[in-house]
């Protein structure tokens, strides 16, 4: 397809760039929308976990006779119940590849637990009130282990070893000893020796952060049906309904076309609703006792059972010359995964020098296990942590050169052409634009007074994956086109894909009445993540558009007694020699001239990913008598391609940026002696409120895609990476001290104030 | 902590002595949405699991079971509360009302509209909450400063939307209102 003149969007649109009401709001907005909680099935059961409450520990028995015993309860199952699992893999997005036998191992230990929270069994009764108390009648015997949680600690040769048969991966090579390390990557371009020495000036400092939430709002719940003819099925608050159905089904070793999953509305995800938890066990459930078996978490165990993103450490040197032009950069990273391997290190190695030109630069990443949840994917994940590091160094030297924070990225920043340090090749991206829409806004240029008070500015990439995406319509006779799709909607895509479809057919947004199908009801779609689907399933809606306008040329040529090639379509008007119809009025006359109907579908899978660059102004105002930092102002300036629907990019770019601000000033695990989370509730982790942030001002860059034919980039993630930097600048800014650990919460901030 | 252990006294024991997770039940009358209900209850269950699993009322969600979230607020004589935090028993004479009961006649309430065109939900999940803490401070107060709003919906979480969005919703939501 022709790209050319969508370039620096001088295409004009009709329907994209509007700002429907999206298709599920009214639902949303009346209690209507089923999430899978609100599910009740004839006959249902409920369920509960029993949990670990140790960190580390064999697990010498269970003893579930008594609980069996009890009135009303159903079923009871351990991981002695999964089948026999080889060393299989499955692929899990951007998690990447997923052993299977740990998988299972997550969702239900088998031998040993290695992290408190760790599922042990689980009991399915005939209410919720009986399954609660089986479960606690269901008695482990453990021994306990030594437990280890911060990732530096795990990496020391005499560390609790979590995994006995682990060996260390060193880029294809395996190691001998027993570790914790599961993997070490490096990326490497130039010569960092040579470029250190053409430097003047070197920055070299060390971070840390702290294990952080997705802290979505709804916990994790499943619903499983294993029927008497052997088909499985599930409902579920997925990011993903295939790749559910891939893990429940190789987890249980029945074929895919015996399982269909369900996804039902999704109360937020951000990464943690890729992997399974409770669904393959709800299923084991169902298929003991004959019945649908509900199984939810409790906000503890969603702390404590199920993905955070990791806690790091990070080292980060970066030479630049006299003139800011940055000759070499060296960072070595080690972020933790949990208690099992494969976690984000990659993405992080890949992304702490995607912003700017490195001539010469190495990365060395080290995926770490420890006595956590194994985690998941959160927002943009491994790279606010590669940020966090990489974009303070940069205020740094920007400080030290007495350059503007902005003409310092400016002269360095990424472009068409910039190689990655890991590989690939910038095709046009839009970081330029929006440091000089930082540059010109208003937020920029105004003036900032004030005691203890302090201005910061950080930049932050993320990818946007493609993968493959399915969907399909019917044109209904009254000019509506009804869209199924398979990407599970968690913000708003619905409407974001439904508008492609609609401005392809020159018709309006709610002239589409979209809905996420089931797995037997619509193509292969990979997961909601990535930032992909307003560009991927986007992309599908836009061929599928294709196809249906193909199609009802025919059907006007057949009514107009013409050759197809005759008929013309502008802006959803068939014409042909003079006669003309729209759309709806051409869509109207199909039945009655006994027509075939319009059906048409597109199936896509991009490859390779695209680009999102942000960055954010932040004011802060830090209380020398608590270590308390307000934000005064907060300012998200991004390239989102093409925004298809303004205010639900604004509202990533807002969410993401106060995630990352939660992310900044509070949130993290605390964990005891014993390697146990002690805060493992909303009111002891402290996520945002609406009173602890302002409005986040949002300026939106529109740089058009080159591989997609609305120049659609994805906009999800990207809000979060810049955040915690941006924040950290700002209160150097305001006090002269930098903080080099997340969170910059008071006790931490106000400790360095005293002593400063 | 399950919801049992953190009432141990409610537990009912059996002709053997052993916890029998099945207590008597309550009646309890009650006004939902201006309409009478009627409904039987253990004990031990809250007022969420009466709407939602005996009323069917779905609307308010469970978050977090412990009144930290918000997401399962509901007016109880006028005034928002953790459905999770009340016993059903306690409706008794009340008055109830829930974000079904907002919209009438077909007609979505200001507040409803006012997050639809806004775009001030996007899972969706905090939304009901959100939207009957807004129309209780609304109630009371017609003209609520951006500090006001912040300060009211602090009860509640959302971890999509920033809160930007939710709070400019509310203040339009006021300004219709005003003007009607």
């Amino acid at each position: 397809m022709s790209t050319e003149d969508l370039y620096l969007g001088k295409k004009s649109y009709s329907v994209l760039g509007q700002r429907p009401v999206r298709h599920d709001g009214a639902d949303k907005v009346t209690g209507k929308a089923v999430y899978t909680s609100d599910l009740q099935l004839p006959n249902m059961a409920q369920g509960r976990i029993i949990r670990s409450p140790h960190a580390h520990a064999k697990i010498k028995s269970i003893y579930t006779a008594a609980a069996l015993k009890l009135p009303g309860v159903l079923a009871v199952v351990t991981g002695e119940d999964w089948p026999n699992l080889e060393e299989k893999f499955a692929i899990m997005g951007e998690a990447g590849a997923v052993n299977l036998h740990h998988l299972a191992n997550n969702c239900l230990a088998k031998g040993k637990v290695v992290y408190k929270g760790h599922a042990v069994a689980a009991v399915a009764a005939t209410t919720l009130a009986i399954a609660e108390e089986a479960a606690r009648l269901i008695k482990v015997e453990y021994e306990i282990l030594p437990s280890v949680t911060w990732v530096l600690d795990a990496m020391k040769p005499d560390a609790p070893i979590l995994l006995p048969s682990l060996r260390t991966d060193s880029m294809g090579k395996k190691g001998t000893e027993p570790t914790n390390i599961a993997t070490h990557i490096q990326f490497e371009q130039g010569n960092i020796a040579e470029g250190f020495k053409q430097a003047d000036v070197i920055v070299e400092r060390e971070f840390r952060t702290a294990s952080v939430h997705q802290g979505y709002i709804e916990p994790h719940v499943s619903v499983a049906l294993w029927n008497e003819d052997n088909r499985l099925k599930i409902w579920t608050s997925t990011q993903g309904s295939f790749n559910c159905r891939q893990q429940v089904s190789e987890l249980l070793q029945v074929p895919v076309s015996q399982v269909v999953v369900v996804p039902c509305e999704i109360g937020g995800g951000f990464g943690g609703k890729i992997t399974v938890y409770l669904e393959p066990v709800a299923a084991l459930l169902s298929r003991r006792c004959g019945r649908p078996v509900k199984l939810s978490m409790q906000r503890n165990e969603v702390f404590e059972g199920t993905g955070p993103t990791p806690g790091s450490y990070a080292k980060v040197k970066i030479g630049v010359k006299k003139d800011g032009t940055i000759t070499a950069g060296e960072a070595w990273l080690a972020y933790d995964c949990g208690a099992f391997p494969g976690g984000v290190i990659g993405p992080g190695a890949m992304c702490v020098f995607s912003c700017y030109e490195f001539p010469n630069a190495k990365v060395d990443g080290y995926d770490v296990l420890d006595n956590k949840p194994h985690t998941q994917a959160y927002r943009a994940p491994g790279a606010t942590q590669a940020a966090f590091a990489c974009e303070q160094v940069i205020d740094e030297l920007a400080a030290k050169l007495k350059m503007d924070p902005i003409e310092f990225r400016l002269k360095n920043a990424a472009k068409e052409g910039t190689r990655r340090v890991d590989g690939p090749v910038y095709p046009r991206v839009g970081f330029i634009e929006t440091l000089k829409a930082a540059q010109n806004s208003d937020h920029w240029k105004s003036k900032l007074t004030g005691k203890n008070r302090g201005r910061g500015i950080a930049s932050g990439f993320w990818f946007n994956i493609g993968g493959a995406s399915s969907c399909s319509a019917s044109v209904n006779d009254d000019g509506s086109v009804t869209l199924v799709e398979g990407s599970t909607d968690i913000g708003g895509t619905r409407t974001s894909v439904a508008m492609q479809l609609a401005e392809t057919l020159g018709i309006t947004a709610q002239d589409v009445r979209p809905q996420v199908g089931d797995t037997d009801s619509v193509g292969y779609t990979f997961l909601t993540g990535g930032s992909r689907v307003t560009f991927a399933t986007g992309l599908a809606a836009y061929k599928l558009g294709l196809d249906l306008q193909e199609q009802m040329k025919q059907r006007a040529a057949a009514l107009w007694d013409v050759e197809s090639a005759a008929v013309k379509v502008e802006n959803g008007k068939y014409s042909s020699n003079g006669k003309s119809l729209t759309f709806k009025e051409l869509a109207g006359k199909i039945p009655g001239a006994k027509l075939d109907p319009v059906v048409g579908r597109a199936s896509v899978s991009p490859e390779g990913s695209t680009n999102g660059f942000g960055t954010h102004i932040c004011d802060v105002e830090v209380d020398p008598e608590t270590g308390k930092v307000t934000i005064l102002r907060y300012t998200a300036i991004q390239d989102a391609g093409k925004a298809v629907h303004p205010s639900y990019v604004e509202g990533q770019m807002q969410g993401g940026s106060v995630q990352g601000i939660g992310w900044a000033l509070n949130e993290e695990y605390f964990f005891d002696d014993q390697s146990r989370m002690k805060n493992a509730s909303f009111l002891d982790y402290r996520m945002p409120t609406s009173l602890d942030v302002p409005m986040i001002e949002t300026i939106i860059v529109e740089v058009p895609n080159p591989s997609h034919p609305f120049g659609v980039r994805g906009v999800g993630e990207t809000p979060i990476v810049p955040p915690p930097a941006t924040v950290a600048n700002a209160i150097h800014a305001a006090t002269g001290l930098r903080f080099t650990e997340l969170p910059m919460s008071p006790p931490k901030v106000w400790k360095a104030l005293s002593t400063k | 902590m399950g919801r049992l252990e953190a009432y141990p006294t409610l537990l009912q024991t059996n002709h053997l002595g052993q916890a029998n997770p099945v207590a008597k039940k309550t009646h309890v009358s009650t006004t939902v949405n201006n309409e009478p209900a009627e409904f039987l209850c253990e004990p031990r269950e809250s007022l969420l699991e009466v709407l939602r699993d005996t009323l069917k009322l779905t609307g308010a969600k469970e978050g977090c079971n412990n009144g930290n979230c918000g997401a399962c607020t509901v007016l109880l004589n006028d005034v928002p509360v953790n459905s999770c935090l009340v016993l059903g028993v306690e409706a008794e004479g009340a008055s109830i009302e829930t974000v079904e009961g907002m919209a009438c006649e077909g007609h979505l309430h200001p507040l409803q509209q006012c997050f639809l065109e806004g775009a001030a939900l996007q899972c969706g999940i905090c939304t009901p909450g959100f939207l009957v803490t807004a129309k209780a401070l609304l109630d009371k107060n017609p003209t609520p400063s951006e500090h006001d709003i912040r300060f009211n919906l602090a009860n509640n979480l959302c971890r999509c939307t920033g809160y930007d969005k939710i709070v400019k919703a509310v203040q339009e939501a006021a300004k219709e209102l005003a003007a009607k």
